[in-house]
């Protein structure tokens, strides 16, 4: 727990206490579910059988605490236990070990709609909804009005709901959960699935609930919103907190750290590539051979793999950043170089090295080689290094691949490595496009602007 | 449990609204609608009285007339009582979204399924009637005194039931097709379409055993048999069972709720 959220406990009141939360889901394996009663009680196994065979811990020791009036996000990738962690605060399950302790009334949107029956109408799902999310009849009639404004369902609300569209079973299911007027209000992404003005709706009642004082957890993959809505951020990873405090800070803290799986993602695939050259490599390198050398055209339509008659070859390839170490991760604008270790197989006069980018659609972002850049190949023997170096990579936000090549000067291939190497390219400005050209901005006459 | 039970008194209002909803939805797209809870059992007595009056005369004593009365008094019951529990080993599975994501006490979902039964049995009620006043069966004011009492015990003996099925079902799915087959076994075990006195002694002890064979005996006593109310012993032995019934039924349920949302 970070200093800052003792001394929120310390000056106000919880809304929600989380105390060293475990929670064990039990597998049963597929001999337990084909398996019967019947079966169980002949064999007598019916204890053994309800022994799990596998379980799974979806929290490990979770703690946190939750002030009154504040909002407070949780993010985490998929599977970190972000829902079960909701679904035990909303009470829909108990915590294996550990405490959950919350003060008020709740309510969760965690399905919209969850329990309305298609075959009756609006106006009566609304109630007995209502009456399942804990409202009374009185309560539900002073509110039904503002939910069917809310729902903007007015000349529906009588219709059977199965005649509604997925948009209007939406809005009438949030309608009715925010209505209950919970004093914790728990929100499961489910603002990921309404249009451009619904999802406005919903975050203008949850500002309004703010306003009034009301406690709202989040959980979602949408950083941007955490980062703007709540007042601290707590960010759980394969059921353990990992960090918790300052929304912009945690939120900063997950994004390193996911890229940092990306890189490892990345550097897998390309061990995968760099081992394992296309069993097919033949066919390409067959045919490649014969003809006086590859149309460049077909540069850009040909799949990706490795292919070449291999006099001389390309042993391996990566990239560096500024940070001087094989990386698959770049900042725009960052110092990259390219690091093609290379071998001749025989002595070669006639050769030329080659580079390309290509973006995720397969547009060739660029594409070079040693002979269009005015060399002359003298000799290759044994082993070298070629380094292609680019002082800034101004490529917008992305993913992209890498062509690397050794060839003839006619083009006829010795070794081609066909976008077998990714890397992604990340940017904290959402320009559009490939290529960010290195720019900048002016002014004159009455125009007045700052920040640029 | 007792907090189960209080906190689940403050759901009635839910539990009135599902099984107004229940009803509703059931007849809504048919013709005849609400006309098919009258008809539905006034078909299934014209069938038993069409097969054990025309088709197999001899298998009853011929003295128990009119038949299709006393065929009726255990019918009825016996519809409410096996529907109400083969709909509840499905229900909480059939309702796996509502209890996986929203926080309810799970129970109201068979209580609402028995409920809706009652209220099916209830709509049966002036068919019987129309009957007793058909065949102008006198039916003493004292006696009927009784009835309320014995729907009374049905209705806690199948809720408890229906609590412990609906449970064991999202353990043991195959508790709905055990429970199919047990009910028919159960329909033959209770003197409904042959009187007690018909069975032979030794089978007449096992038939003893089934609670059911005393609501039943008990209908038939208030709407068929003339004379005094004769079954009272028996019918406060069988209310006894049935709360006891009730209470491991709704202390299994209440163990196994918490696994209710990871099952379903």
């Amino acid at each position: 727990m970070s200093s800052g959220q003792q001394a929120a406990g310390r000056g106000q009141e919880l809304a929600i206490q989380v105390r060293d939360v475990h929670k064990v889901y039990r597998r049963y394996g597929r001999r337990k579910q084909f398996a019967t009663l019947k079966s169980a009680l002949l064999s007598g196994s019916v204890l053994r059988d309800l022994r799990p065979d596998a379980v799974f811990e979806a929290l490990k020791g979770v703690s946190f605490d939750v002030a009154k009036g504040k909002t407070f996000g949780i993010v985490g990738r998929n599977g970190s236990g972000k829902s079960t962690m909701l679904k035990l605060i909303a009470g829909i399950g108990k915590p294996t070990s550990g405490a959950v302790r919350v003060d008020g009334r709740v309510s969760a949107l965690i399905e919209l709609g969850a329990g309305f029956h298609p075959e009756i109408s609006g106006r009566e799902n609304v109630y007995i909804n209502g009456l399942m999310l804990g409202l009374s009849r009185r309560e539900i009639a002073g509110r039904f009005a503002d939910i069917v404004r809310f729902a903007e369902l007015e000349e529906f609300i009588d219709a059977p709901v199965k005649t509604y569209s997925s948009g209007m079973y939406m809005r009438l299911g949030f309608a009715v959960a925010i209505n209950v007027d919970p004093d914790v209000l728990l929100v499961d992404e489910v603002l990921a699935v309404g249009d451009e003005s619904f999802t406005h709706k919903c975050l203008d009642k949850f500002a309004e609930f703010r306003r009034r004082g009301r406690t709202v957890l989040l959980v979602t993959h949408s950083l941007d919103l955490v980062t703007r809505f709540c007042d601290e951020a707590l960010w759980l990873d394969g059921g353990v907190a990992k960090a918790q405090g300052d929304p912009r800070r945690v939120i900063d803290a997950y994004l390193m750290d996911v890229a940092g799986a990306e890189n490892v993602q990345l550097a897998a695939d390309d061990t995968t590539a760099n081992s394992q050259p296309n069993p097919e490599s033949r066919i390409p390198l067959d045919s490649a051979r014969g003809k006086p050398g590859p149309d460049p055209r077909d540069m850009f339509q040909a799949a990706e793999g490795r292919w070449g008659s291999r006099e001389a070859e390309i042993t391996a390839v990566e990239m560096v950043g500024a940070a001087a170490q094989p990386a698959h991760l770049f900042q725009s604008g960052e110092r990259v170089e390219i690091r093609l270790h290379v071998r001749a197989n025989q002595r070669v006069s006639d050769f030329a090295f080659g580079v390309g980018i290509f973006n995720t659609e397969g547009v060739c972002c660029y594409g070079t080689n040693t002979q269009i850049d005015g060399g002359i190949a003298g000799e290759f023997v044994g082993e070298g290094l070629v380094v292609f170096a680019i002082d800034e990579l101004d490529l917008v936000d992305g993913t992209y691949k890498l062509d690397v090549a050794v060839h003839r000067q006619d083009g006829v291939p010795y070794d081609y490595h066909r976008l077998l190497y990714t890397f992604r390219v990340k940017s904290p400005r959402k320009d559009v496009g490939i290529f960010r050209p290195p720019h900048r901005w002016s002014f004159s006459g009455g125009i007045r602007m700052s920040g640029l | 449990m007792l907090d189960s039970l209080r906190h689940l008194f403050k759901y009635r209002a839910l539990i009135s609204s599902l099984v107004a909803r229940e009803l509703k939805a059931r007849y809504r797209g048919s013709a005849l609608g609400f006309v098919w809870s009258f008809v539905n059992p006034l078909l299934l007595l014209l069938i038993y009285t069409f097969v054990f009056t025309i088709v197999l005369p001899a298998a009853h004593p011929p003295e128990l007339q009119p038949f299709s009365l006393f065929l009726f008094c255990g019918i009825l019951p016996w519809t409410w009582f096996s529907s109400s529990l083969l709909e509840s080993s499905n229900v909480l599975i059939a309702s796996g979204n509502l209890i996986k994501k929203v926080l309810f006490p799970a129970e109201v979902l068979p209580i609402v399924t028995v409920l809706a039964g009652l209220v099916h049995f209830c709509l049966g009620l002036p068919i019987l009637a129309l009957f007793l006043i058909y065949y102008r069966v006198p039916v003493s004011p004292t006696d009927l005194l009784w009835f309320p009492l014995i729907v009374l015990i049905q209705l806690v003996l199948t809720t408890g039931l229906a609590l412990l099925v609906s449970a064991l079902t999202v353990h043991f799915r195959d508790v709905r097709d055990l429970l199919a087959n047990l009910l028919t076994l159960w329909f033959f075990a209770t003197p409904i379409i042959y009187p007690i006195t018909q069975a032979p002694e030794r089978v007449r002890r096992l038939l003893n055993l089934n609670p059911f064979t005393h609501l039943a005996i008990a209908y038939q006593e208030v709407l068929f048999k003339p004379g005094p109310f004769a079954q009272v012993t028996r019918l406060l032995a069988v209310a006894a069972a049935s709360v006891v019934v009730f209470v491991v039924g709704y202390f299994v349920f209440d163990r196994l709720r918490d696994t209710f949302a990871e099952e379903v």
